[in-house]
């Protein structure tokens, strides 16, 4: 037997689902019901003539065991393709957070300065206050958000992962 | 009207949505369902009542409709129909779905719901079915708009019978049973886009019968996947068995795919398994898996199950691989397809097996020779082994089908009641449902009118769904329920003494029914044995009444379950009798169910 490894590893899952009721809801219950992490879950419909959605997942566990929530996904009957965007099909991933920082004086042009470096954009201002717009990687965005954090970091709104394969092929 | 304006009407008329579900049923070959009616099924029963093609078995409580549809569809390899109303109904059925879901048992089953407007207003019985059920279904779907209907009962068959199968539930509300829309029968209706694997990798086929070849110390381990597939499988399974000379195991599931006659058969793996199942799993060079899923009771402790051998796991569910026990050679597909494939390649490549498989064989009758289903017998008690004995010899010459319900009774009849045939042997065995077997008897017997049905039952968990003898005299199915009553829950009784100190908490019945009694006061006929010689008069009179029968038979209370790998323990580290030293429990295998 070969030896297991016990590593817990950080995956991304791309979820090809039929857009029904409860599908979300499936997927969901799924992890819940079997004991998987789920780190983020973005979903949306992607094809709106084919009613299909796109569930990007982003999960932990062992490998064996996300070979199994590989194999469990797939066994959902509205789901129709299941791609690990970490080993199968390399990808870029991206998220999108929105920040509201308070303050004022010096914490106030830090936090604008900061923010032109991260290339965040400020949706909303006041004398007392920004709403950033940041878009990028999950570890850029954790970096921004403890950057701001000593600035007069209120609140912070993720939107997680979104995941698409690198090249001209589709998935 | 003229003949062509008149068709043309008939192929667009519309029908109501209870009507629908009717047409849909008769359209994909239902002859029997069954049910409990109630508020917000009453236009389908309305529609039922106007039909007289479908026979409906009124049962006295849902759950066992869901277990008299596993009956049926196990027996037969036809999928299962069960019909419910909201709220209560549907909650009922929630042990049958979870029971047939374990045990992938084809089912359709159809739930009344509140109607449309009212659905989240906390109706009068309602309740979230497709919610409660998601988890307990392959497959389920609420229906709000009749014109989806036709499409969702045809999918509905559809996925309960393809790939794995599987329980689905298809909720309709009262409103969408009422209104109409066009029927377009299943040939009409574009397939849902659902295609399991079916045809297996001839790569992998390959692969595994050059392992075959190879291997010095083979076991066939097979599962209830290959009694799935259809009797092609087990009659392929047969073949590959004989052509290569390899000893054979089964699971719970899988018994009667191969017959317990031949001398090729090991019989039961598992924590009741037989020493030389187990044994040779344990001590095999290459395992091939045959629709089986490496099931905590299969394995004991998975990091010592089978610890020398290559491993081959065939099964249509991807996600079995490689979820216990890692896996060296998986091949994803329907059983009856790959075994064609493997019993092809074996023959073209004129493979044969390992001459070292001779010394195989000979360890393997030492351990056979160990005799582990032997048990003392007695003159004055009747011990629950010689009662199954006795029943099977007795039974021998008849079409005997034979369910049981979960616990002590079970794991004997599954050691010593010798299947021949699959779809032969209907018990609970991923969920372990006490109270199954009497209303699967009933699906059985309904889809064998001419059968002998027997549930070999305990007496705590025949009292689950007794009230289903009831079903069984108002449809004159002529039942057999064998009691083996040792007034305990045995198994609990069981484990109480191995792990518990022989602190039997609560595991002893107080108070029973006179069983013969019951029986009369059902309208059934009641038996009661007591002593060892009056068994043989007793079953022979129970098989030749033509009436459901109830039968006491007054077993040792205090007789355990062996052989039994205890939990948290390796398949060698068996104990044979009572007499055996008890191994030291770990704590980790006390916390093991």
């Amino acid at each position: 037997m070969p030896p297991q490894d016990d590593r817990s590893e950080r995956h991304t899952m791309v979820v090809t689902v039929d857009n029904e009721p409860g599908v979300l809801a499936r997927v969901i219950g799924l992890f819940a019901g079997r004991g998987y992490n789920i780190e983020s879950l973005t979903v949306a419909e992607v094809d709106r003539t084919a009613h299909t959605s796109r569930i990007t997942v982003v999960t932990s566990g062992t490998p064996a065991v996300i070979e199994q929530i590989k194999a469990q996904l797939g066994r959902l009957v509205p789901v129709h393709r299941v791609v690990d965007i970490t080993i199968e099909k390399p990808g870029i991933e991206r998220e999108m957070a929105l920040l509201k920082v308070a303050g004022t004086g010096e914490k106030r042009v830090e936090a604008m300065r900061v923010s032109q470096v991260f290339r965040a954009k400020a949706l909303d201002t006041t004398h007392s206050s920004f709403v950033f717009e940041i878009t990028g990687a999950p570890d850029k965005i954790d970096a921004f958000i403890e950057l701001m954090r000593p600035l007069g970091l209120v609140e912070v709104s993720r939107t997680g992962v979104a995941a698409i394969s690198r090249g001209a092929d589709p998935m | 009207m003229d003949q062509k304006v008149a068709t043309q009407a008939a192929a667009t008329a519309e029908l109501t949505g209870a009507e629908i579900v009717i047409r849909a049923l008769k359209d994909h070959g239902v002859k029997h369902i069954f049910g409990y009616p109630g508020g917000a099924v009453l236009p389908i029963y309305d529609a039922l009542f106007q039909n007289n093609e479908l026979v409906h078995v009124l049962v006295r409580h849902e759950q066992g409709a869901v277990h008299a549809a596993e009956g049926y569809a196990r027996s037969t390899g036809l999928p299962g129909v069960v019909l419910v109303t909201s709220g209560p109904g549907a909650t009922n059925v929630v042990t049958g779905l979870t029971d047939a879901l374990m045990d992938s048992v084809p089912l359709v089953v159809i739930t009344g719901q509140v109607a449309t407007h009212l659905i989240g207003n906390d109706a009068f019985q309602e309740c979230d079915t497709v919610g409660i059920t998601r988890p307990c279904t392959k497959h389920n779907w609420l229906v709000r708009d009749v014109k989806d209907l036709p499409r969702v009962m045809h999918e509905a068959f559809q996925i309960a019978t393809t790939g794995r199968p599987g329980p689905v539930v298809v909720d309709i509300p009262k409103d969408v049973q009422f209104k109409r829309a066009v029927y377009l029968g299943p040939d009409k209706t574009p397939p849902r886009d659902y295609h399991p694997r079916v045809e297996p990798d001839e790569g992998a086929i390959r692969t595994a019968m050059h392992l075959m070849a190879a291997a010095r110390r083979p076991v066939f381990y097979t599962g209830g996947g290959i009694v799935n597939s259809g009797p092609e499988a087990s009659r392929l399974l047969r073949e590959l068995v004989k052509l290569t000379g390899f000893p054979i195991t089964s699971t719970l599931m899988g018994l009667g795919a191969y017959p317990a006659s031949d001398p090729q058969w090991l019989g039961l793996i598992g924590m009741h398994g037989t020493y030389e199942a187990n044994l040779s799993a344990n001590r095999c060079d290459l395992m091939i898996a045959l629709g089986s899923r490496f099931d905590d009771r299969v394995t004991g402790r998975v990091d010592a199950f089978s610890p020398g051998s290559k491993k081959i796991h065939l099964d249509i569910d991807p996600a079995q691989i490689n979820k216990n026990i890692r896996i060296d050679l998986p091949i994803v597909a329907d059983a009856a397809h790959a075994l064609r494939r493997m019993i092809a390649v074996w023959k073209e490549e004129k493979l044969s097996a390992d001459p070292e498989l001779g010394s195989w064989w000979k360890q393997i009758g030492e351990w056979r020779a160990r005799n582990s289903l032997s048990y003392r017998n007695s003159k004055k008690l009747i011990k629950p082994q010689y009662a199954i004995d006795r029943l099977y010899a007795l039974t021998r010459g008849h079409d005997t089908y034979i369910t049981t319900e979960v616990g002590q009774h079970q794991m004997w009849a599954a050691q010593r009641f010798k299947f021949e045939e699959p779809n032969h042997w209907m018990t609970s065995g991923g969920l372990g449902t006490m109270g199954y077997g009497l209303p699967a008897a009933v699906g059985v017997q309904m889809a064998h009118p001419g059968a002998l049905v027997i549930d070999i039952a305990g007496e705590a968990s025949v009292q689950m769904t007794m009230q289903e003898l009831s079903t069984a005299v108002q449809y004159d199915l002529p039942i057999k329920i064998f009691i083996l009553n040792n007034e305990y829950m045995g198994m609990v009784r069981q484990w109480q003494e191995l792990l518990h100190g022989g602190r039997y908490s609560h595991s002893y019945s107080e108070a029973l029914p006179d069983f013969v009694k019951l029986a009369e006061a059902y309208g059934a006929i009641g038996f009661r044995a007591e002593k060892p010689d009056e068994l043989d008069d007793k079953i022979r009179a129970m098989i030749s009444v033509s009436k459901p029968v109830l039968f006491d038979v007054r077993v040792d209370p205090h007789e355990n379950c062996y052989p039994m790998i205890p939990s948290g323990a390796a398949h060698d580290e068996m104990i044979l009798s009572d007499a055996d030293e008890e191994p030291e429990l770990t704590d980790e295998g006390k916390m093991m169910v």
